[in-house]
């Protein structure tokens, strides 16, 4: 039996000829990373353990993106901590605050990550590189530890998912209304422990941002990663970013997954999730009656350009409902540059819209952005959990950032054909 | 190890965010993230729970975030043991790492209720619910697991090398 394409690149980076689903092993790290929320917490471990060196300074990156701008002064403790390791192990790929951006949108645009490569972080949407080709993962705090320290990491060898994807998307639909039907389809445990590897003629019609926000939400069904091949959009995104060595790793003819799916691309609404699990699918034509108080466009799963562009197609010469507050995160200051000479954010403030600094804020009920009792929002963002924007009563919506725009124009969860 | 505690019992896919919600993660210290252990689903947790206690929960138990503040606030705050139908990874791999005594049993969970006096030897895998006399076992670990597990987690692993 052969081996599925994130299986090759975990025996590669193991030194291993093969290994098989539900193997130990310990593998090589070539990116290790994490956040102001994250990396204090594997600080204060390594210094209770005296270690004084990381393993390799250009393989760590530290991203403080969560609770930045500093939110409050126990934040900023967090930051401080984060930014005085980084100067004292002269890791090389700290971004500051005006460089940095949210760190899976960030690390791409960096070259930090290229197809082939085994890369953790102590963040559980770490999956999104998979995008590119990689096996990437999410883990916690003392992983990272560890990794620092030695630079590498034990995993289980996941088994396999295989999604077959088909045809092409209809307009205004994205690679979030792929994920969320995928989800809602198989479940928030649906993938648990094992990797979704995607195949088929479809991909060759997705973005390459639309891949990862697919890859992003990953984590969503449970999934140790999600993993598209290396095709021509890959190699162009990577050589325009990346001066890294790369490597294609391809699955084997006959690998073995535990289940394939045939999705139609052109089959996929655009798609919202209800509260309080991104497996409470529904299409935007079935989500009618919701009023809503608040609209998000950003975050590492949807702030990229593509997004920014939907969101300014669809607010371009409109308003946003009274009462609707619209908060635009453009996910690095890269993108924001870019968006900023497109003319988006002048469409976006006309629109009656406010546009951030890059942080991971409302996502997760940080800053930026917070609900209160028994408001609702549509948000682009990756989780619905019970309290995730704010108060424990308030509720999320999650979509893409067509549904995300119109519903901002109308005060209702609505799709751009209803505008 | 040997555990007694009472049971404290929660349903399927119960997540990171309302185990330790993001608004407290500005803090990494242990007591201060245990006093906010549960209060989006069970506000009275903090105040009932008591050293030794042992908690019970259905599927995908910890999904979401890979904060690790979660393990860390579910032991500050008393907790010995937690019993699901499973775990989501990041928060199985973040409780063998760290320390937090974790076991996958269906059978235990479907046969605890809350409040159950319940004795757990860590080492066997034996789940006695003392309340009601069933006994089950949860399904061992495998050595690779067991080594992390009983050097006290994954960075004195490395002390050890």
């Amino acid at each position: 039996m052969g081996m599925t394409m994130t299986q090759k690149i975990l025996a590669k980076k193991s030194n291993l000829a093969k290994v098989e689903a539900g193997q130990f092993i310990n593998c090589k790290t070539d990116m290790v990373l994490g956040n102001d929320v994250t990396a204090p917490v594997a600080i204060k471990e390594m210094e209770k353990m005296n270690i004084q060196n990381v393993f390799d300074k250009k393989k760590i990156a530290l991203v403080p993106d969560h609770f930045t701008p500093n939110k409050d002064i126990k934040a900023a403790e967090n930051c401080k901590c984060m930014r005085q390791f980084a100067v004292k192990m002269g890791i090389e790929n700290y971004f500051e605050v005006g460089e940095m951006g949210i760190e899976h949108a960030l690390l791409p645009e960096k070259g930090l990550v290229t197809a082939g490569d085994v890369v953790i972080g102590a963040d559980s949407h770490t999956c999104t590189y998979g995008a590119l080709g990689a096996f990437s993962t999410g883990v916690g705090s003392t992983d990272i530890a560890a990794a620092m320290a030695t630079g590498y990491c034990w995993f289980k060898v996941p088994a396999a998912l295989r999604f077959v994807l088909n045809g092409k998307l209809q307009p205004y639909v994205s690679g979030k209304d792929v994920i969320l039907h995928i989800i809602g389809m198989i479940g928030v445990d649906g993938a648990l422990y094992k990797s979704m590897e995607f195949t088929g003629d479809g991909i060759a019609s997705l973005s390459i941002d639309d891949r990862f926000t697919i890859a992003n939400m990953a984590i969503e069904a449970g999934a140790k990663n999600g993993i598209f091949p290396v095709d021509d959009v890959t190699l162009l995104y990577i050589k325009e970013h990346s001066i890294k060595e790369y490597e294609v790793f391809e699955a084997d003819e006959d690998a073995e997954y535990e289940k394939t799916y045939e999705i139609d691309l052109s089959e996929i609404p655009l798609t919202v999730a209800f509260p309080h699990l991104p497996e409470n699918t529904r299409p935007v034509s079935e989500s009618t009656g919701i009023d809503i108080d608040q609209v998000v466009i950003g975050s590492c799963t949807n702030g990229r350009l593509s997004d920014l562009r939907i969101a300014a197609e669809i607010l371009k010469d409109r308003k946003v409902k009274k009462g609707v507050r619209t908060i635009i995160f453009p996910a690095t200051q890269k993108i924001y540059l870019e968006a900023m000479k497109l003319g988006y954010f002048e469409i976006f403030v006309n629109a009656g819209c406010v546009v951030s600094t890059p942080t991971c804020g409302p996502c997760l009920g940080g800053h930026m952005g917070i609900l209160a009792e028994g408001e609702r929002a549509v948000a682009t963002t990756n989780r619905n959990f019970v309290g995730r924007m704010g108060h424990v009563k308030s509720e999320v919506y999650l979509a893409g950032p067509a549904v995300a725009a119109a519903s901002a124009i109308l005060g209702r969860i609505a799709g751009p054909d209803e505008l | 190890m040997k555990i007694h505690g009472k049971a404290f019992k929660y349903g399927d896919h119960v997540d990171t965010d309302v185990i330790i919600p993001a608004r407290y993660l500005n803090t990494t210290n242990a007591k201060d993230l245990a006093q906010h252990c549960m209060e989006d689903i069970d506000s009275e947790f903090v105040n009932r729970v008591k050293e030794g206690d042992i908690m019970v929960a259905g599927i995908n138990f910890g999904c979401g975030s890979s904060r690790e503040h979660a393990p860390i606030a579910i032991k500050a705050s008393g907790i010995s043991c937690v019993v699901a139908k499973s775990f989501a990874r990041i928060f199985f791999r973040n409780s063998i790492n760290t320390g937090l005594a974790i076991m996958e049993c269906e059978e235990a969970v479907d046969g605890i209720n809350p409040g159950d006096e319940v004795n757990i030897d860590v080492s066997s895998g034996t789940i006695t619910n003392v309340t009601t006399g069933k006994v089950f076992n949860a399904r061992p670990f495998p050595e690779f697991l067991r080594k992390i597990i009983s050097a006290g987690g994954l960075l004195n692993t490395l002390a050890d090398k």
